[in-house]
């Protein structure tokens, strides 16, 4: 009981103030096992939040919870999605990490007969921001030669990504170009990578002139000099010492285009259990063993919790449906 | 010389009682879980994460342990394809040909001692090479575009008449259903499906350990049900006591050496990987031996050319993953995952930045093959005497730890039924003398070909001479051509010859 009671006074030492009307001290509601679905193969950017937030979670908790990561490798996150909605509909023990590789695609109806809707969403807990770089030899010096060769010629280009066509890599170089007026971006070149890394050589190897990614995966090369970065896609610059990379909002377009990291649960948990996540995600998103993770792996800070990140999660499928639309993705 | 200062500094750290003990831990736990059908290293070393965070070992402990586990796991491979004819996973598929028919003529301790010896030495060299030329490969990698890539595939597959080669069209039909099953699922370089039937289960495509288990484990469980129905079971193999002598072991002496150099350089291209290692390694040692041996009938240089080859091309993955942060196989990105927690940023600077942590990775890699090679010795005795149970027993022990194996990886009953018509269509293939190795070959490279292929027509807007348009890939055509024709031309005069005798 001891290390209970542990809990019940940290847990709500933290969250006082914040949900007061809870009274979480008196009992952890939710201890044991947990479950984090990461529905991706081990290795990716998925089962890299379930085992983070996992050891965050159990050593914050001081033991009490212990999160398991099932690795549910499917249709891109499908397969995962659809477990959470038929099988654990009441299962407050477990969390599913998600991504903008999830919103766009909610948003183009690749998880046929499903939609963000049917789950509830929980927190985020970083974000990994986009990043357009060249080959350190490249003839590309800018954001806006880039842009200039696209209006001359959309073909003239090869981008590289990890993601499928249509997928949030693909979207991140249509975007861009959209918002700053190229015409035809059907014959925008972009060819599809199984991971960011591989992107990443064909581009450091110059067979590819552009990388799309994010920054986690080209930092080290940004570091080393082999790439040249172009732009962050977003508001904010990076930490430092990559802050001197200007943003796209500095350079004069309007795209922000950065994968963030966090959870949803299934749909019919009561109201009370799902604060109690939304809560404890955030105490243990706060804690300086997070952002030590963070930096080492090349997230930025990013949080939203509880209603309005699971508003902001709708409205990202709602305007990447459009997107995609106009841009001809999906009809 | 610096390198081996850095080396020593490595030892140092993976020689203290602790960082021994778990190198030992992690050597059999990686054993055990390669030996089981459907479990792979990614999959060994994804389990054995947690419990490092768990028991709160410091980074170092923790990556022995876990650098142990992969090499463990590369060894175990080996086990149940030598004793049960069912690859532990995928690139211990070729170990398959040559080991279980040693098995069956009473030499699986024989068998197993030489393929931990080969694996050994594979290994070996390519951590050799993994100390001296690991930066100059990575740079090497770096000139590997789309064009260079879809020449390495059409060599692996202009080689693939090496293997099973007793019906050369029953070979390319098998590899001919194993890319078809391979354009299965989301079509990356459009988006759209293909052959999906709107099943989410299939929208990523079929996953090859689903496919090997099914071929190769449930479809020995039904032709031993055929045999065996109603009556008593067939006689069992009978087992030799171990005895190795030198010659044998000189004769596999130069197969390793060359397997673990042909590993080595699989391993280190990010994609191509142990699988390839193995088969490239396999095919090359049949050429080379050519008539002189026995191979697929129980030749010991068939099991030590994919067991070296195997187990160099997983040292030889770490070349990509140590020098330019890139994981070129998900056992690598699993490490990398894990190396990034400790605060090391994946990267081109990895090597310089973090040289303690890599030099400590690769004396453990040394070290845990030194253990893995004291560990299986004295183990084959255990391991063969799993072949006395009697099949009858054997095989729905086997059976049922390959379904939980399949379950274990996707927690997918749709994988289960899938794996069992894989047993079934692998059951009439094996009737129709239809190899089974070329389909999963097709599986594993048939994405990664197709990929490239597009890539190049993509760039090049459809002009097909881009395909050699570098010197690196005219000569990777060359060789494949090369591949294909000399068996042609040479084994009629070859057979002349042995006529003449």
């Amino acid at each position: 009981m001891k290390i209970k009671t542990k809990l019940a006074v940290a847990t709500a030492s933290l969250i006082i103030g914040l949900t007061s009307t809870l009274g979480i001290a008196a009992e952890p509601l939710i201890t044991g096992k947990v479950d984090c679905i990461a529905p991706a193969g081990p290795g990716g950017g998925w089962d890299f939040t379930c085992r983070s937030i996992g050891r965050l979670l159990n050593n914050f908790s001081n033991g009490e919870i212990t999160v398991q990561t099932l690795n549910m490798p499917g249709a891109g996150g499908g397969v995962g999605f659809a477990h959470m909605i038929t099988k654990r509909r009441n299962d407050s023990k477990v969390l599913a990490a998600a991504s903008t590789a999830t919103t766009a695609r909610l948003a183009q109806n690749q998880f046929p007969g499903m939609n963000s809707g049917m789950v509830r969403w929980v927190g985020a807990i970083g974000t990994d921001p986009g990043i357009i770089a060249v080959n350190r030899e490249s003839e590309i010096d800018s954001l806006a030669t880039l842009i200039k060769k696209l209006k001359e010629d959309p073909s003239s280009v090869t981008f590289a990504g990890a993601s499928a066509i249509g997928g949030w890599d693909h979207l991140k170089i249509l975007m861009t170009a959209h918002s700053a007026g190229v015409s035809d971006l059907k014959r925008i070149k972009y060819l599809s990578y199984n991971n960011g890394g591989t992107a990443v050589t064909q581009v450091v190897g110059g067979h590819i002139d552009v990388l799309v990614g994010v920054a986690s995966s080209s930092k080290g090369f940004i570091e080393s000099g082999d790439l040249r970065p172009l732009a962050v896609l977003g508001h904010s610059h990076l930490s430092p010492p990559l802050d001197n990379i200007p943003t796209s909002f500095e350079l004069g377009l309007d795209v922000e285009a950065s994968n963030w990291r966090g959870f949803y649960m299934p749909k019919e948990v009561s109201e009370e259990e799902y604060q109690w996540w939304v809560s404890n995600l955030k105490a243990a998103s706060q804690t300086d063993e997070w952002k030590r993770t963070m930096v080492q792996n090349g997230l930025e800070p990013f949080s939203l919790f509880g209603e309005e990140f699971d508003q902001f999660v709708n409205k990202q499928v709602e305007s990447l449906a459009n997107i995609s639309k106009e841009i001809g993705i999906i009809k | 010389m610096e390198t081996i200062g850095l080396l020593m500094d490595g030892f140092n750290t993976a020689l203290s009682l602790e960082n021994f003990l778990y190198a030992l831990i992690g050597c059999f736990v990686g054993t055990l879980i390669g030996a089981l059908p459907g479990l792979g290293p990614a999959n060994g070393v994804a389990i054995m994460i947690p419990l490092a965070f768990t028991l709160g070992l410091p980074p170092e402990t923790a990556l022995i342990m876990l650098t142990s586990v992969y090499s463990g796991a590369m060894y175990g491979g080996r086990i149940s394809s030598i004793l049960l004819n069912i690859p532990g996973d995928e690139p211990a598929m070729m170990t398959c040909l040559d080991g279980y028919p040693m098995a069956r003529q009473g030499k699986a301790a024989e068998a197993l001692a030489l393929s931990a010896l080969a694996s050994f030495i594979g290994s070996l060299v390519a951590t050799i090479g993994l100390i001296f030329l690991a930066p100059i490969l990575a740079r090497f990698a770096l000139s590997f575009g789309a064009a260079e890539y879809f020449a390495l595939f059409v060599l692996a597959f202009a080689t693939l008449g090496g293997v099973t080669g007793k019906n050369p069209v029953k070979s390319v039909l098998a590899a001919g259903i194993g890319l078809a099953i391979a354009t299965m699922g989301i079509d990356l370089s459009t988006g759209t499906q293909r052959y999906t039937f709107n099943v989410l289960e299939l929208f990523e495509g079929v996953d090859f350990i689903v496919a090997i288990v099914g071929l190769f484990a449930i479809s020995e469980l039904l032709l031993f049900i055929e045999a065996n129905k109603g009556a008593a079971p067939r006689g069992e193999i009978k087992m030799n006591p171990l005895r190795l002598n030198f010659a044998s072991i000189r004769q596999i002496l130069p197969t390793s050496l060359r397997g673990g150099v042909l590993g080595f350089i699989a391993g280190v291209l990010p994609g191509a990987g142990a699988s390839l290692g193995s088969f490239v390694s396999y095919t090359l040692e049949k050429r080379i031996v050519g008539s002189k041996g026995f191979f697929g009938e129980g030749d010991p240089r068939g099991i030590a050319a994919p067991e070296a080859g195997n187990n160099g091309a997983a040292a030889g993955a770490l070349v990509p993953m140590l020098t330019l942060g890139i994981p070129g196989s998900a056992t690598t990105a699993v490490l990398l995952a894990m190396l990034v927690s400790f605060n090391i940023t994946p990267g081109p600077l990895m090597f310089t930045q973090n040289a303690d942590i890599v030099w400590g990775v690769i004396a453990a890699l040394l070290l845990g093959n030194i253990l893995l090679l004291l560990l299986n010795i004295p183990l084959v005795g255990i391991f063969v005497r799993l072949l006395s149970i009697p099949p009858r027993y054997l095989l729905p022990i086997v059976t049922m730890v390959a379904f939980v194996g399949v379950y274990a990886i996707s927690r997918s009953v749709f994988d289960l039924c899938f794996m069992i018509a894989f047993g079934v269509v692998g059951y009439i293939f094996r009737k129709a003398e239809i190899p089974l190795v070329p389909i999963i070959l097709g599986m594993l490279l048939g994405p990664e070909m197709e990929k490239n292929l597009r890539h190049v027509m993509q760039i090049h807007d459809g002009n097909w001479a881009m395909l050699w348009g570098s010197s690196l890939s005219i000569g990777l055509w060359c060789i494949a051509v090369a591949g294909l024709i000399i068996p042609v031309i040479i084994g009629p005069i070859m057979r002349a010859r042995i006529g003449k005798q």
